[in-house]
C-alpha cells in the first residue's frame, strides 16, 4: 500500500512537533485533556473529529497562537513554551517562542491575506522582512511560488479582486515562501464555495507529495485524508481516541466514535 | 438707522476684519491639527503597548482630556503654566492647548480603527512571525488610515469650532474679532451674524469634503 511506504520513509526520523501531556481549556471548558502525539520530520497527518474536538486548539498550539494550560510542546527539537537552563526546564517567553516557531507555517480557514496589497506583495513582503531577502530575491522567489500555485496571471491583483480558492492559493504561497520545515492547515477549504474546492485541494496534494515538509491537516475531506495522509488522528472530546494509517482508521475504524462520526460525514 | 434691522452698507464695511479674524481661526485650527493628528497616534501606540506604568498613565491622560472642558484644559495652560516659568503668547498657548484636545479625541478614533481590524489579521502577521514594527508600519496602519481618515476629517472640524473658545484668552481670532467690533460701534447683529455664517461655510464645505473622503473609502 503507497500509505504504508510513505510511513517507512518518515520512519526513524526525529519528531518535527511533539506534544505531551498538553492540555487546554477556554472559559473552564475542556479542550484538549491531556494530548500525547508526535509528527515526525516529512510526515503528512490529518486531524479529524467532530466540531469542537481539539482538532483547531492542535494546530494552534503548534504554532504558539494558544499557549498550553499544561504539558510540553516541542518543535524540531525545542521546547516552545521552555527552556533547559543548568539542565532544569524553565518557563521561557513570547520571546523564546517566536524563534522555536519559525520553521512552521499555518495556513487559514478564512486566509487572513493582507487586503491592501496585491498577491506578489503578500507572498513577497514577508520574505524581505522576515528572511532578509533582498527585495529582487524575495520578487523572483515569489513570482516562482504563486506560478506553482497556478496564479501566475493574477499576481497584481489584490484579494478583493480573487476568488475564494485563488485567495486561498496565495495564503498557502504566502507559507510556503518562508521555507517552514512544518505546514499546518486549519480547515482551508471550508470557508470555500464547493466549485472552488478541488484547485485548492490539488495544490495541497502536490506539495504534500512533492516536499519534505511535516504536514498537519485538519479537514473534513475524507477522501483527501485518505490520499494525502501517512496517519490519521481522530478527535473525540480533547483527547485522540484513534491513531493509525488511513487505509485503517478511515476504512477499518476500531473506536466507536470514529464510526459514528465517519457515517455522519459520508451521509452530509 | 436703527441697531435692530440690518444694514447692509454697514456689514460690508466690517468684513474685511472678520475675515481676518476667519484667517486666525484657520491657521489656529491647522497648526492644532497638525500637532493633534501624530500626537495622537503617538499616544494611543503607547497606550496600546502595554509598557508597564507608562500605557496606563497615558490611558489616564487621554481619559482624563477627553472628560474635562477644553476651557478648563485652555485656562491651565494660559494662567497656571507661567507660574513654572513657561510664558507663551496667547495664540501659541491656544495652538497647544487645542492640539492636545484634539490628539486625546484623535487617539480614541485611532484605537477604533485599530479594534476594528479583524483578528486574522494579527494572527496572520504573528504567524508570519513579522516583526513590530512592520506589523504597525506595513499591515495595521495601511488598514487603518482610510478607515478613520473620515472620522479624523470631523474631529478638525470639531477642532474648528472649539477654536472659538480661545476668544476667552485673547486670541483675536473669529468670534474675539466679532466681539471687538461690536464693542467698538455697539452694533452686535451683524458681526455676530457674519461670524456664525463664516464658521458655518467652512465647516459646510470641510464636511462636504469628509463625505466625499467616506465615499472614496467605500468605493474601493
Amino acid at each position: 500500500m503507497p500509505g504504508d511506504d510513505r510511513i517507512a520513509a518518515t520512519g526513524g526520523r526525529p519528531p518535527m512537533v511533539r506534544m505531551a501531556g498538553v492540555s487546554k481549556a477556554f472559559d473552564g471548558r475542556t479542550v484538549l485533556d491531556a494530548v500525547d502525539f508526535a509528527v515526525r520530520a516529512g510526515e503528512k497527518v490529518t486531524l479529524i473529529g467532530p466540531s469542537g474536538s481539539g482538532k483547531t486548539t492542535i494546530l494552534r498550539l503548534a504554532i504558539g497562537l494558544t499557549k498550553p494550560d499544561a504539558g510540553l510542546i516541542e518543535i524540531d527539537g525545542r521546547y516552545l513554551w521552555h527552556e533547559i537552563r543548568a539542565g532544569q526546564l524553565v518557563d521561557a517567553g513570547e520571546r523564546h517562542a517566536r524563534g522555536v516557531r519559525r520553521v512552521v507555517g499555518m495556513v487559514f480557514q478564512q486566509f487572513n491575506l493582507f487586503p491592501h496589497m496585491t498577491a506578489l506583495q503578500n507572498v513577497r513582503d514577508p520574505t524581505i522582512q522576515v528572511l532578509g531577502l533582498t527585495r529582487d530575491e524575495a520578487e523572483s522567489r515569489a513570482v516562482e511560488l504563486l506560478t506553482q500555485v497556478g496564479l501566475a496571471d493574477h499576481m497584481a491583483k489584490r484579494p478583493a479582486q480573487l476568488s475564494g480558492g485563488q485567495q486561498q492559493r496565495v495564503a498557502i504561497a504566502r507559507a510556503l515562501a518562508l521555507r517552514p520545515k512544518v505546514m499546518l492547515f486549519d480547515e482551508v477549504t471550508s470557508a470555500l464555495d464547493p466549485e472552488l474546492v478541488g484547485e485548492v485541494l490539488r495544490v495541497i496534494r502536490e506539495l504534500a507529495h512533492a516536499t519534505d515538509m511535516a504536514m498537519l491537516l485538519v479537514t473534513h475531506e475524507i477522501s483527501f485524508a485518505e490520499d494525502i495522509a501517512d496517519r490519521v488522528l481522530m478527535f473525540d472530546a480533547g483527547r485522540i481516541v484513534e491513531d493509525g494509517p488511513p487505509a485503517q482508521v478511515l476504512k477499518d475504524p476500531t473506536h466507536p466514535r470514529t464510526r459514528q462520526f465517519l457515517r455522519a460525514i459520508i451521509e452530509r | 438707522m436703527s441697531g435692530f434691522s440690518w444694514d447692509w452698507a454697514y456689514a460690508l464695511s466690517i468684513l474685511p476684519e472678520l475675515l481676518r479674524g476667519l484667517m486666525i481661526t484657520v491657521q489656529a485650527t491647522l497648526l492644532a491639527t497638525a500637532i493633534a493628528l501624530p500626537l495622537g497616534l503617538v499616544l494611543i501606540l503607547i497606550r496600546v503597548a502595554g509598557i508597564p506604568v507608562v500605557s496606563r498613565a497615558v490611558w489616564f491622560l487621554i481619559e482624563f482630556l477627553r472628560g474635562t472642558p477644553f476651557l478648563i484644559q485652555l485656562y491651565f495652560i494660559f494662567y497656571v503654566m507661567p507660574n513654572y516659568g513657561v510664558t507663551l503668547s496667547p495664540f501659541t498657548t491656544g495652538v497647544i492647548a487645542l492640539g492636545i484636545y484634539g490628539a486625546a479625541r484623535a487617539a480614541e478614533l485611532y484605537r477604533a480603527g485599530i479594534e476594528a481590524l479583524p483578528p486574522g489579521q494579527w494572527e496572520a502577521c504573528m504567524v508570519l512571525g513579522l516583526p513590530l514594527p512592520f506589523v504597525w508600519r506595513g499591515v495595521v496602519m495601511p488598514q487603518v488610515v482610510p478607515v478613520v481618515t473620515p472620522m479624523l476629517g470631523n474631529l478638525v472640524i470639531v477642532m474648528f469650532k472649539d477654536s472659538a473658545v480661545l476668544s476667552t484668552i485673547t486670541v483675536l481670532e473669529l468670534v474675539a474679532t466679532a466681539k471687538d467690533i461690536g464693542v467698538m460701534t455697539f452694533r452686535y447683529l451683524e458681526p455676530l451674524t457674519l461670524a456664525g455664517l463664516l464658521f458655518w461655510i467652512v465647516s459646510y464645505a470641510a464636511a462636504h469634503g469628509v463625505r466625499h473622503l467616506e465615499a472614496r473609502h467605500a468605493g474601493r
